[in-house]
C-alpha cells in the first residue's frame, strides 16, 4: 500500500555501476558484490538495479516492469494495456523467497508495443505514447507502478538492502553490458517499493545520491512540458529532465549535463567566445533545469553510462577504467571489490560529466 | 461654520534646549516653524505639520520632537475614527477629491509576513557564500522553450537566436518614478546606482533628461498614456521599453503633474510647454483592447529594430492572471505587476486605499497561470509594490518572480520618511519637489552611494538566504515554492499562493 506521501525523497545513498563498452554481457553477481561492499551507506529501506541488454530475445519490445499492490490494480492496468498495446509476452518477474524481503507486491513484466491505431489516434511517436502510458498508470491507477519501460533493459527494486534485493530478483540469472545499482538511506518514512532507485523512463535510468534543493522549480518546469511528477521524489525529476533534454529537445549528453550542473558565470566569462555564447544561452534558457543541491548520479541508457556530480561536488563519485570497462561508484572500495587492479582511477571534478559510450553498437 | 480639524502631529519643543537658531524655520518647506521676534522664540503651527521629521533631524540641539497627534481628548467613536471624520470635513469644505502620496497605509494583510523560508539541515549541506560562488545574475526577456543546436564536427553551435535580454547582477530594479514627480538629482542618483550595481532604473512617464542619456544602457524608458518625452532618440538610448498600462497605487486612473511643477528642464524633457499641466489619460487612447496593445508592442519592437525587450506594466487587479496571459500572447517580453501597496507621487486617497490586490496573490496567480498555459518561458515577471527588505524579495522570487522593482525603499534610502505628502511638491527632503533650494538637499554623489549600498546589502542577504537553502544560483529559487511555508493562512490563501502550511 502506498501509505506514505513522498513529499520529497531526502536520503543519503550508495551508488555504483559499470559498462562493458565492448558489449560483453555479464551476470548480476559483480554489481551485487560492488554495492554490498558499501552496505553501510544504505539502511535497508531501499535498493535497486538497472540492467541493459538483459532481454536480447525481445529487444524490439518495450519491456514494462510493473508492481501492483492488489489484483484489482493489476486488472485495471492490464485492461488499459490491452486497449492500447499489443502484448506479446506477459509473465511474473522471477523472484526467490528470502526472509529479508517481506510482503512483496505482485511483480509482473510485459513485452509489448503500442497498437498502431491507438498511437496514431493520439498523434504521438512510439516513445511518447509509452511515456504517456507510464504517466497515466503511475498517476491514475491506484496501487500500480511502472518500475521500468525501456527496450532490452529493466529495473529491479525493493525495500531492503541492495544485495538482498539482488538475491530476491535472482540477478545472477540476467546478463547485461551495463549494470547500475543503488542502496538507499532515506530519512523519511520508508515502506514503498516504488520509492527505491533507480527511477526510469523509457530506457533512461537514474540512480542518485543526494538531495535536489531546486526540486520545487524543476518539478514545475517539467509540468509545463506535460510530465507528471507523481512519485514526489527529486530523483524522478532528474530522469525526466534528461528525457526532456536528450530525447525531446535533442540536445547532446554533454550539453544536457551542462544544464543540470551549469558552469558558473565566472567560468563562462573565461570561455572562448563561441563556447561562451552557447553556455550563456543554455543557462538563460534552461535555468529552471539546473539541478541545484548535492548530488552524484549515474544515468544509464541504451548507448552508455554517464556519471555526474553537482556543480560544487557535494557528494562522492569515483571513476575507474580497466580495458574496455568503465566503473563509477560512490566509493573506490566499491570498484576495487570487483576490479582490484584498474588501469586508472580518478575523482571527476564538480559538474564535469563522465561519459562512457557503448562502442560495440551491434549488440543494440 | 467652522470645522474642527486637528493637526495630525504634535510638535514638542524643549524650551531649555532650543537656541532659536531657526534651522527648523529654514528646513521646513511647509512653513510650520516661524521665529517670533517679540518673544525671541520659535513657534510652530502644528496644523501644517506633515510629520516628515526634517526639523527633528536637523535641530542642532535635539530640542524638537514630532509625535502623532492622538487627540486624546476626543471620545472613542468606534466605527468613526478621527481620520474618517477629518476626511469628511475636508471634503465638506472643499468639494474636492482627497489626494495622497506613497503606498496605501491601510492594514491589508502582508502575506510576506505569513510566509517563512527553508534552510538545509544534515541531509543537504548549506553553502557558505563567503567561501563558495553564489550567483544572483538574472536575465529578463523572452526565452524560447527549447534551443536548437547544430553539432557539426565536435563543436556544437547555436542555431536558435535568443531574443534580447536585460542582464541584471542583482534581481532588483528601480521602479518607475518620473522626472517631475521627483527631482533631477533623484533620477541621476538612480541612474548612477543602476550602473554601479549592474541593474536598471526606470524613467517612469516623465521622459529622460538629456544629461542622463549616457546611462541609457541601464535605463528602462516608459511609454505611458501621455506619451511624454517619447521620441526616436528616447527609444534608441534605452536598454528596454516599458508600456505603462497601470500602477498599483492607482489602478484604472491616469496621472496629473500640476503646471507649477513643469519647469524649464521638465518642459524640455517631457516635450510640453512650461507651466502646463501634464495629464496622463486613464487609458492609452490607442489601446482599447488586447489586440491594440499587441500593435503598440510591435510598433515599439519595430521602432527599436527588435533589439530591446518590451515590458508591459499592469496594476495587480482581480483578473491579473488572465490579463497577464493575454499580454504574453500579445508579444510582451517582460510583464511588471504592481501590487496594491505600490507607491505614487500623487493619487486620490480613495483609489490608492481601495483598488487592486496584494502583489503576493497576483504574482502567485500570474506565475501559475502562465505555467498552466505553458507560456511562462515567453516572458519574465517583475513584481512590484512595497518590497521592504531582502526577505520580501527572496519570497517573491520563490513565488515566481524573475526580479522585483523597488521604489519606496530606494527613496527611504535617500531620506524619504514616507510622510505621504509627495503631491504637494514641497518635499523637505528634496525628493518629490522641483524647487531649486529643496532639490539641492539631495547630493547625487551621496544618494548614489546610499542606493548602491542598499542593493549591495540586500544582495549579500539574499546570498546568505540562498546558501542556507543549499542553493547557489538564483534560478533554482525562482518559482521554487517548496522553499516557502505558510503560517497563519487559510486553506484558500495557501492554495492561491501554491505553498504548503508550515509543519507539512
Amino acid at each position: 500500500m502506498r501509505l506514505h506521501r513522498f513529499e520529497k525523497d531526502i536520503s543519503g545513498c550508495s551508488l555504483t555501476g559499470f559498462i562493458h563498452q565492448d558489449g560483453k554481457r555479464v551476470t548480476g553477481e559483480d554489481i551485487m558484490k560492488s554495492i554490498a561492499c558499501m552496505h553501510d551507506r544504505s539502511n535497508g529501506l531501499g535498493g535497486g538495479f538497472a540492467a541493459y541488454g538483459i532481454y536480447p530475445d525481445f529487444k524490439d519490445h518495450y519491456a514494462l516492469h510493473l508492481l501492483f499492490d492488489t489484483m484489482k490494480s493489476k486488472e485495471e492496468t492490464e485492461h488499459y494495456l490491452n486497449q492500447n498495446f499489443l502484448i506479446d509476452v506477459e509473465e511474473k518477474i522471477p523472484t526467490r523467497k528470502i526472509p529479508a524481503i517481506k510482503n512483496p507486491p505482485i511483480l509482473w513484466r510485459y513485452f509489448l508495443n503500442p497498437k498502431r491505431e491507438s498511437r496514431e489516434e493520439a498523434g504521438l511517436s512510439e516513445d511518447d505514447f509509452v511515456v504517456q502510458a507510464v504517466m497515466k498508470i503511475n498517476s491514475e491507477i491506484d496501487g500500480a507502478f511502472v518500475m521500468s519501460s525501456g527496450k532490452n533493459m529493466g529495473a529491479f527494486k525493493a525495500v531492503g538492502f541492495p544485495e538482498e534485493v539482488g538475491e530476491f530478483y535472482k540477478l545472477e540469472e540476467y546478463k547485461a553490458w551495463t549494470w547500475i545499482a543503488h542502496g538507499r538511506f532515506p530519512t523519511n518514512t520508508p515502506g514503498w517499493w516504488g520509492g527505491a532507485h533507480p527511477f526510469t523512463l523509457l530506457d533512461w535510468s537514474i540512480v542518485h545520491n543526494g538531495e535536489i534543493s531546486s526540486y520545487g522549480i524543476n518539478k514545475r518546469y517539467l509540468e509545463m512540458f506535460g510530465y507528471k511528477c507523481t512519485l514526489m521524489t527529486d530523483t524522478e525529476v532528474i530522469a525526466y529532465l534528461f528525457d526532456l533534454f536528450l530525447r525531446r529537445h535533442k540536445l547532446s549528453i554533454p550539453l544536457a549535463c551542462k544544464i543540470l550542473a551549469a558552469p558558473f558565470w565566472s567560468d563562462i566569462e573565461r570561455m572562448e567566445p563561441k563556447e561562451q555564447e552557447l553556455m550563456q544561452t543554455l543557462r538563460i534558457v534552461y535555468g529552471s533545469g539546473l539541478a541545484n543541491g548535492p548530488f552524484a548520479i549515474l544515468l544509464g541508457h541504451r548507448g552508455g553510462l554517464v556519471g555526474l556530480n553537482d556543480r560544487v561536488k557535494l557528494r562522492p563519485l569515483v571513476v575507474a577504467r580497466k580495458n574496455e570497462t568503465v566503473y563509477m561508484s560512490s566509493e573506490e572500495s566499491g570498484i576495487r571489490e570487483i576490479c582490484p587492479d584498474p588501469d586508472e582511477v580518478w575523482a571527476p571534478k564538480a559538474g564535469e560529466p563522465v561519459i562512457a559510450e557503448l562502442k560495440n553498437k551491434h549488440v543494440l | 461654520m467652522k470645522s474642527y480639524i486637528p493637526g495630525n502631529f504634535k510638535i514638542d519643543r524643549d524650551a531649555d534646549k532650543c537656541i532659536a537658531c531657526e534651522v527648523c524655520v529654514r528646513q521646513c518647506s511647509y512653513e510650520v516653524h516661524a521665529y517670533d521676534a517679540e518673544e525671541d522664540a520659535v513657534q510652530a503651527d502644528e496644523s501644517l505639520c506633515t510629520g516628515c521629521q526634517r526639523c527633528v533631524v536637523f535641530c542642532p540641539t535635539e530640542a524638537l520632537g514630532v509625535q502623532p497627534n492622538s487627540n486624546p481628548g476626543s471620545k472613542n467613536q468606534g466605527h468613526w475614527t478621527d481620520n474618517d471624520r477629518k476626511r469628511v470635513l475636508k471634503q465638506a469644505e472643499t468639494g474636492g477629491v482627497l489626494l495622497t502620496g506613497m503606498g496605501t497605509d491601510k492594514p491589508y494583510p502582508i502575506y510576506w509576513d505569513n510566509m517563512v523560508l527553508n534552510a538545509s539541515q544534515v541531509t543537504n549541506p548549506s553553502i557558505d557564500p563567503l567561501r563558495e560562488p553564489m550567483e544572483l545574475r538574472t536575465y529578463l526577456g523572452r526565452k524560447p522553450d527549447m534551443l536548437e543546436i547544430e553539432s557539426r564536427d565536435t563543436c556544437p553551435s547555436l542555431k536558435t537566436t535568443l531574443a534580447p535580454q536585460l542582464k541584471l547582477e542583482v534581481p532588483i530594479l528601480f521602479s518607475a518614478i518620473s522626472y517631475g514627480a521627483v527631482s533631477y538629482n533623484v533620477c541621476e542618483s538612480m541612474a548612477r546606482a543602476s550602473k554601479a550595481a549592474g541593474t536598471f532604473w526606470n524613467t517612469g512617464e516623465g521622459g529622460l533628461h538629456k544629461n542622463l542619456h549616457g546611462y541609457g544602457n541601464n535605463t528602462i524608458v516608459q511609454v505611458a498614456s501621455g506619451r511624454f518625452g517619447v521620441d526616436k532618440n528616447y527609444l534608441d538610448v534605452a536598454a528596454a521599453v516599458e508600456i505603462k498600462i497601470g500602477q498599483g497605487a492607482k489602478p484604472g486612473i491616469g496621472g496629473h503633474l500640476p503646471g507649477e511643477k513643469v519647469t524649464e528642464p521638465i518642459s524640455e524633457t517631457r516635450m510640453i510647454p512650461v507651466g502646463t499641466d501634464a495629464i496622463s489619460p486613464a487609458p492609452h487612447h490607442d489601446i482599447y483592447s488586447i489586440e491594440d496593445l499587441s500593435q503598440l508592442i510591435y510598433a515599439l519592437k519595430e521602432a527599436t529594430n527588435y533589439t530591446k525587450p518590451i515590458c508591459v506594466k499592469i496594476a495587480a487587479v482581480h483578473n491579473a492572471a488572465a490579463i497577464a496571459s493575454g499580454i504574453v500572447r500579445a508579444g510582451a517580453d517582460i510583464i511588471a505587476i504592481d501590487g496594491i501597496r505600490g507607491g505614487t507621487g500623487a493619487a486620490p486617497t480613495v483609489i490608492r486605499d481601495n483598488v487592486g490586490i496584494p502583489i503576493e496573490l497576483a504574482l502567485a496567480a500570474v506565475d501559475q497561470r502562465l505555467r498552466d498555459e505553458g507560456i511562462r518561458n515567453q516572458a519574465s515577471i517583475i513584481a512590484a509594490g512595497g518590497f521592504r527588505n531582502s526577505a520580501d524579495i527572496v519570497k517573491a522570487i520563490a513565488l515566481g518572480a524573475d526580479a522585483v522593482y523597488i521604489a519606496t525603499s530606494a527613496l527611504i534610502a535617500i531620506g524619504c520618511t514616507v510622510c505621504q505628502m509627495c503631491y504637494t511638491g514641497k518635499c523637505p527632503w528634496g525628493i518629490t519637489t522641483q524647487q531649486p533650494h529643496l532639490v539641492k538637499r539631495i547630493n547625487p554623489d551621496i544618494a548614489t552611494e546610499r542606493l548602491t549600498n542598499l542593493l549591495r546589502g540586500w544582495a549579500l542577504e539574499i546570498k546568505e538566504m540562498l546558501g542556507g537553502m543549499g542553493i547557489n544560483a538564483i534560478e533554482s529559487l525562482r518559482g521554487n515554492r517548496l522553499h516557502l511555508r505558510g503560517v497563519g493562512l487559510t486553506d484558500t490563501e495557501l492554495d492561491i499562493l501554491g505553498i504548503l502550511p508550515a509543519g507539512r
